[in-house]
């Protein structure tokens, strides 16, 4: 994967988003306190926001640039995107909000869909809706949707913040089987250390809409140019 | 009741009932704009949609008398082209309740559009569907209750409509008289045995029709 934001300008409430930076590692960690603009970057490249100013490229296409007033609709990007709160549709069956994203019947969707049934756990909760679904279920069925839309890169935002640790716990193994299983470029946004450092190859840490640092979780983390009373506020 | 009366009640209501379905796809569609679009022009269709509801009702019949005479825009028009009159039939009558009626049905429609999480359509284009799939499978049926909860309110504000139709259609025995016009036209006579015998179908139906739009107001989405 190359995720490219060139002189990428942004202005979110009191934050302004500045951005230059060139993202290859397949999974890397947007790391930041709340509000410093580590959502409104998923959201520009899910094609949610447009920029001010600049472009964002996705291995050499651009998603959108200001200046040639290009925009790949949202729809068009085969981008995953898993908010916050997960954003279930509640009116539709677990099985339903699956199928949503499936772009054709083929045989193949069916053995992918079964496939990843079983290696999340969810074959049994297919006829449920999901207000009737546990907090962990939730992020299970969230996590199987995305990817069964079958895209090139995934977006998660804070998927495990709103977990107590016990389902934090349950829940980190099944992130490891998918990173194992498919080889997906993905954008992990947090505020936690130890996410980042059990799940991402690399962490761009944000601060007031600006890259502070960049490196690998333990370099950032253990080895850290940053000091323990700034990434504990960053956190 | 006499069978005349009975026959004011059915007209009426099915005046209502036509008033409602012409504004129907309308109001939504409308809703749906003032909810999750900005667009120019905005703030003055808002005022105007709500215009109805603040001013007087027969200052908005003079407006449509205006409009609908043969001398009028849209009486001319219709007169001309298609051979029709519209004042003083029951086509005039269906057009004030409809003109009545319609900011209740925008207003509800909008609540529901709007009680919508955004981020839920927004993550239905990530998955690939198209604006049209997003209305058609997720936005409609979590507004659907509102949206027939903002129908059935607008319903009965045409039920009970008064001012502008008796501008627009008059009062014509067999042809335009409604519901709220009898009622009106009994007392004016002397008739208040009968003014109160319609005066109770009166209560009944706007009773019923806005205890049914509050419980599915306060009921938003079943799953939502």
């Amino acid at each position: 994967m190359n995720l490219t934001f060139k002189n990428a300008k942004l202005r979110v409430g009191a934050i302004s988003l500045e951005l230059d930076l060139i993202l290859e590692q397949n999974r890397t960690a947007l790391f930041g306190a709340s509000g410093s603009g580590k959502t409104s970057i998923l959201e520009l490249v899910a094609g949610l926001r447009r920029l001010d100013e600049g472009s964002i490229f996705l291995d050499g296409v651009p998603l959108m640039e200001t200046t040639t007033r290009t925009f790949v609709p949202t729809r068009q990007r085969a981008i995953g995107y898993v908010p916050q709160d997960l954003a279930l549709f509640p009116h539709l069956t677990v099985k339903q909000n699956l199928d949503y994203g499936i772009k054709t019947p083929a045989d193949d969707s069916r053995i992918f869909f079964k496939k990843l049934c079983d290696l999340l756990e969810i074959g049994s909760l297919l006829d449920r809706r999901p207000p009737f679904l546990s907090g962990g279920e939730k992020q299970r069925i969230a996590f199987a949707r995305a990817l069964l839309a079958a895209p090139r890169l995934l977006l998660l935002d804070e998927p495990l913040a709103s977990l107590d640790q016990t389902l934090k716990d349950k829940i980190l193994p099944y992130l490891h089987r998918i990173w194992e299983e498919f080889s997906l470029p993905i954008l992990y946004v947090t505020h936690s250390p130890n996410e980042v450092v059990s799940l991402c190859d690399e962490v761009i840490v944000i601060n007031e809409g600006k890259v502070i640092a960049r490196g690998k979780p333990t370099e950032i983390f253990i080895q850290s140019p940053i000091p323990n009373y700034r990434l504990r506020e960053l956190s | 009741m006499a069978a005349a009366d009975w026959e004011i009640v059915g007209f009426t209501f099915g005046m209502a009932a036509l008033a409602t379905l012409l504004i129907f796809p309308f109001g939504v569609l409308l809703a749906w704009l003032l909810a999750r679009k900005a667009w120019r022009g905005k703030s003055l269709v808002e005022t105007l949609v709500a215009l109805p509801l603040v001013m007087p009702p027969v200052a908005t019949g003079l407006i449509l008398l205006k409009l609908m005479g043969r001398k009028g825009p849209l009486g001319s028009f219709f007169h001309e082209w298609l051979n029709l009159d519209l004042v003083f039939t029951w086509r005039a009558v269906a057009v004030a309740m409809a003109v009545m009626s319609f900011p209740l049905l925008v207003r509800g429609s909008r609540i529901a559009f709007e009680a919508i999480n955004p981020r839920l359509e927004q993550v239905a284009a990530t998955l690939g569907a198209s604006p049209a799939r997003i209305f058609l499978t997720i936005t409609l049926p979590l507004a659907f209750r509102g949206i027939i909860a903002g129908s059935v309110l607008a319903f009965a504000r045409a039920l009970g409509e008064f001012g502008a139709t008796i501008l627009v259609a008059g009062n014509i025995p067999g042809k335009t008289t409604t519901l709220s016009v009898s009622i009106y036209s009994h007392i004016q006579i002397g008739h208040d045995t009968e003014a109160f015998r319609l005066l109770l179908v009166s209560v009944i139906l706007a009773f019923g029709a806005v205890w049914f739009s509050e419980r599915l107001f306060k009921k938003g989405h079943p799953l939502g």
